[in-house]
C-alpha cells in the first residue's frame, strides 16, 4: 500500500516538473491536467470521496477544456 | 539578478514550510469541533452525508459566499472579453455523421447523471458542485462535437440568475421562520430517505442548477466565434 | 520506512507547492504563469486533506446503519477544500480572459516585453 502511493506521489512530482519543463503549451496543459487526475485519486486514498470527485470534474476536466480554449485564441509556443 | 533573488526566496520559504510540516503529527485526532458535528450531525440536521451537512447548514453562509465569488468571476469573464475582437471561424471540416449522433445521444445521459449527484446530495458523496460540473462538462461534449449549435443565452442566464435569487430567498425566510439567516425550517423526516434533512436538498439542487449554467456560459464566452 | 509512511502526503503537498512557486517567479509566458497558480492551489489542496486524516479512519458518511462514529475523519477540512477548489477555477477563468485580452491588444505574450512598453 505505502509503495502504492509512493509511486503515485513520485509520477505526479514529475509531472508537475514536465508542466514546467516543456515549451509547447498544449503539452505543459495536458501535464498540470495529470498532476490534477493523481491528486483526485490521492484525495479517495485519504478518505474524501466528495473532494476526489470535485477535483476530478473541475480540476482535471474543465480546467483543462479552458487553457486549451485560451492557447487556441493566443500563441501556442512559449515565447 | 532577478533569477538569484527569486531563488533564495524560494529556499527560505521551503525551508520555512518543511520545518512546520515536521512538526505537525500525521493521522492524530486535532480538533474537537469536527468530533461535535459528527455526533450531533443526524439528530440535529437529518442529513447522513456529513460533509454536505457542515457546507449547507453548519456553515451555510460560506456557501453563499462562495457562490457569490463564481457569480462575479462569470459576469467579470463576460465583461473583458465583451470588447474583443472575434475569432475568423477557420475552415474545418464538418463533424461526420457518427460523431454528431453518438454526441447527441450521450447528451441527455450526462445531464441525467448530473442531477442524479445533486439531487441526492445529503445521503451518498457529491452534492451541488460536482453536480454543476458534471453538467458543464455535458455541454462542452455538444460544443466539441457538433460545432455548430450553440446554447441558447437568454435561457442560461435566466437559470443563473434565479438559482443566485432563490438561494437568498431561502435564507430570508429562515429569518422569519426560524430565527436566524439559513436555519433549518422544513421538518427533518427519517435518515436515509430522499426527502429528508429539511432545506439541504433544495438548496443543493438550487446551487447544483446554477453552477451548471454558470460553468456552461464560462466556455461559451470563451469560444465566442462570430 | 517509518518516516515514508507517515509524510509521504506532506513530501507530496510541499513538493507541489514549491514547483508552483517556481514557475510563478521564474518564468516569463503569462500563460505558464496561470499554470502555476493552478498547481499551486492543487497543492494547498492537498496539504489541508492531509492534515485532516485520522489513521484507518473511515469517510464521514453514515450512509448504512452499522457504521461506528468513532473512527471517522474530520469532516470541516474536506468542507473548506471544496469551496476552495470551486473558488481555484473562477479564478483561473477571469485570469486566462485577461490573458487573452493582453495578446490582443500588445501582439505577445512575453512578461519583459509587456513591462517595458509604455502604454
Amino acid at each position: 500500500m505505502i509503495v502504492f502511493v509512493s509511486f503515485l506521489v513520485v509520477v505526479m512530482l514529475v509531472g508537475a516538473v514536465a508542466a514546467c519543463v516543456f515549451r509547447d503549451l498544449l503539452s505543459a496543459v495536458i501535464a498540470a491536467a495529470l498532476v490534477s487526475l493523481i491528486a483526485a485519486i490521492l484525495f479517495y486514498l485519504l478518505q474524501a470521496p466528495d473532494v476526489a470527485m470535485a477535483e476530478a470534474a473541475i480540476g482535471a476536466a474543465l480546467t483543462a477544456a479552458i487553457f486549451i480554449i485560451a492557447i487556441r485564441r493566443t500563441k501556442r509556443n512559449e515565447e | 539578478m532577478r533569477r538569484i533573488a527569486s531563488i533564495l526566496l524560494l529556499i527560505v520559504v521551503a525551508i520555512g514550510i518543511s520545518l512546520s510540516l515536521a512538526k505537525i503529527p500525521f493521522g492524530a485526532t486535532k480538533t474537537k469541533v469536527g468530533r461535535r458535528y459528527i455526533d450531533e450531525g443526524i439528530r440535529e440536521t437529518g442529513a447522513t452525508n456529513i460533509v454536505t451537512s457542515v457546507v449547507v447548514n453548519y456553515r451555510g453562509f460560506d456557501t453563499l459566499g462562495e457562490v457569490t465569488v463564481l457569480f462575479i468571476a462569470a459576469i467579470g469573464l463576460g465583461a473583458v472579453l465583451a470588447g474583443s475582437a472575434r475569432e475568423k471561424i477557420r475552415k474545418t471540416e464538418p463533424a461526420s455523421l457518427v460523431l454528431s449522433t453518438g454526441c447527441r445521444l450521450l447528451f441527455p445521459l450526462i445531464l441525467l447523471f448530473g442531477a442524479y449527484i445533486f439531487i441526492h446530495g445529503h445521503l451518498t458523496p457529491g452534492g451541488g458542485f460536482q453536480g454543476g460540473a458534471i453538467i458543464a462538462s455535458g455541454f462542452l461534449l455538444i460544443y466539441l462535437g457538433c460545432r455548430e449549435r450553440r446554447i441558447n443565452r437568454i435561457a442560461s442566464n435566466l437559470a443563473e440568475s434565479l438559482g443566485g435569487l432563490a438561494f437568498v430567498v431561502i435564507g430570508l425566510l429562515g429569518i422569519s421562520l426560524g430565527g436566524y439567516f439559513l436555519s433549518n425550517f422544513l421538518p427533518k423526516g427519517e435518515p436515509n430517505a430522499l426527502l429528508s434533512a429539511g432545506i439541504i436538498p433544495i438548496i443543493y439542487v438550487v446551487v447544483g442548477v446554477k453552477v451548471g449554467s454558470e460553468l456552461a456560459s464560462i466556455i461559451d464566452n470563451l469560444i465566442e466565434e462570430s | 520506512m517509518s518516516f515514508l509512511n507517515n509524510y509521504i502526503y506532506y513530501i507530496g503537498a510541499f513538493g507541489l507547492i514549491s514547483i508552483g512557486l517556481y514557475i510563478i517567479l521564474v518564468k516569463r509566458n503569462l500563460i505558464k504563469v496561470i499554470i502555476g497558480l493552478g498547481i499551486l492551489d492543487t497543492g494547498v489542496n492537498l496539504f489541508l486533506i492531509a492534515v485532516g486524516y485520522i489513521t484507518k479512519g473511515t469517510a464521514p458518511i453514515f450512509s448504512s446503519p452499522g457504521i461506528d462514529p468513532e473512527r471517522m475523519v474530520d469532516p470541516v477540512p474536506q468542507a473548506l477544500v471544496l469551496t476552495a477548489i470551486v473558488i481555484g477555477v473562477a479564478v483561473l477563468a477571469l485570469a486566462l480572459s485577461l490573458a487573452i485580452r493582453l495578446y490582443q491588444h500588445h501582439g505577445t505574450l512575453n512578461l519583459r516585453k509587456i513591462r517595458d512598453q509604455k502604454w
